[in-house]
């Protein structure tokens, strides 16, 4: 006789750890120091496009192209790309993991956000280093004006 | 001799007293699906307090209200319950301090199954208290074989977690435990503080593991819902931050 009784009041289950990296650890870390980062980031990138020399009418195709051909802009450019739209994407999982209650909701509205995330990421990436305001052998009634001058 | 002097008796002033309405938010498992909201005027002094009004309510109006309350000092910490909104004991709570010009809400506590009226299952609020090892753990001889000397400073350090009754206020205050019942919630959290801010205590990394998780101190979003609801005014917030702050030190 080897009748097994559940103990009165069984407590309720609660999964035991699983090993390895603790992600929600080094996310809440991330969404920290990503977040002062982007502050200083932000503002520089608003102080020189917005205020600097002529301020915000000096805002066009050719300013941007020269931005881009500086590599100190593009590794900051590239750097606000990255730690801004990772931190918005787990912010809005945060969310989700708060307020989607069904699994499918919830797996299909953080795969969307991974999704938009990495293309964002992986464009923006591709247009800051790949980025030529004058493609040799385009028509020149299609180039921005200041290339005639190079 | 004696000289008679005649003292006016004692005519105490009356108190006034004031017709309260109290909307309580009824259910009954074995008749109703949904709970509703039911009103009852009561007749109540300033000084009373909003137990007092469960009380009448119970006693002289409809002896089916149901209700948790023990010692009814806010000690025991069993009838903790929405009031107006937030979360309050209503032992703790003055009529002279709610607005009577518009009815008193009262219903029970959220996040927690509901029983009866204002009575939820506690069962999975304690739990997470449990699984945090709300207890002293020193497998170390202390020092000189007797006694386990603590400093001043040393009990001060988690002198404000050790005022915890229990009560679940904080808890079913929190917006994270209100959708994700998994979550430990301030009340588990504060209580492992107690521990693990002890100097006596040998745990403190286990349950800093504990809490190191997906359902532990970073699903906290800061919201200070549970240091607003405390009714024993401990900063529950603070004590979850320097929990947070331990396990990313790896140490308290």
């Amino acid at each position: 006789m080897s009748t097994t009784i559940e103990a009165p009041r069984s407590p309720y289950a609660r999964a035991p750890r699983k090993r390895g990296v603790n992600w929600e650890k080094w996310g809440w870390i991330y969404m920290r120091v990503s977040g002062v980062v982007l502050v200083v980031l932000i503002f520089g990138h608003l102080f020189v496009n917005l205020w600097l020399g002529e301020g915000v009418s000096a805002l066009n195709f050719a300013f941007v192209a020269g931005k881009l051909t500086n590599p100190f802009w593009m590794v900051w450019d590239v750097l606000m790309l990255w730690l801004a739209l990772i931190h918005g994407g787990n912010g809005m999982r945060t969310l989700v993991n708060d307020y989607a209650t069904q699994p499918l909701t919830r797996g299909i509205l953080k795969w969307a956000i991974f999704a938009s995330v990495a293309v964002l990421i992986i464009l923006g990436t591709l247009v800051v280093f790949t980025f030529d305001p004058c493609p040799a052998g385009a028509p020149a009634d299609l180039l921005p004006s200041f290339c005639s001058a190079l | 001799m004696t000289t008679a002097t005649i003292t006016p008796p004692a005519v105490p002033e009356a108190t006034p007293s004031f017709t309260v309405t109290l909307m309580i938010r009824r259910f009954n498992p074995e008749v109703d699906a949904e709970p509703h909201w039911q009103d009852f005027d009561v007749e109540l002094y300033a000084t009373d307090r909003v137990l007092d009004a469960l009380h009448k309510i119970k006693w002289e109006q409809d002896g089916t209200l149901s209700f948790r309350r023990s010692c009814a000092h806010g000690i025991c910490g069993s009838d903790a319950m929405r009031i107006n909104g937030r979360n309050r004991l209503a032992c703790k709570t003055l009529i002279k301090d709610l607005d009577i010009t518009k009815p008193v809400y009262v219903e029970a506590i959220k996040g927690l199954p509901l029983e009866k009226d204002l009575i939820v299952d506690m069962e999975p609020f304690f739990e997470s208290f449990k699984a945090v090892q709300p207890f002293l753990v020193a497998s170390t001889a202390p020092k000189d074989g007797k006694e386990r000397i603590q400093t001043v400073a040393q009990r001060e350090r988690f002198d404000d977690t050790t005022k915890c009754i229990l009560c679940a206020a904080c808890t079913s205050s929190c917006p994270v435990f209100w959708t994700d019942g998994q979550y430990f919630g301030p009340a588990a959290i504060v209580n492992a503080h107690r521990f693990i801010f002890d100097s006596r205590d040998d745990n403190a990394a286990v349950r800093l593991d504990i809490l190191n998780d997906q359902e532990g101190v970073w699903r906290c979003r800061t919201t200070f819902n549970c240091t607003e609801a405390c009714p024993r005014g401990i900063q529950v917030t603070q004590a979850i931050a320097e929990v947070k702050q331990a396990i990313m030190r790896g140490k308290p």
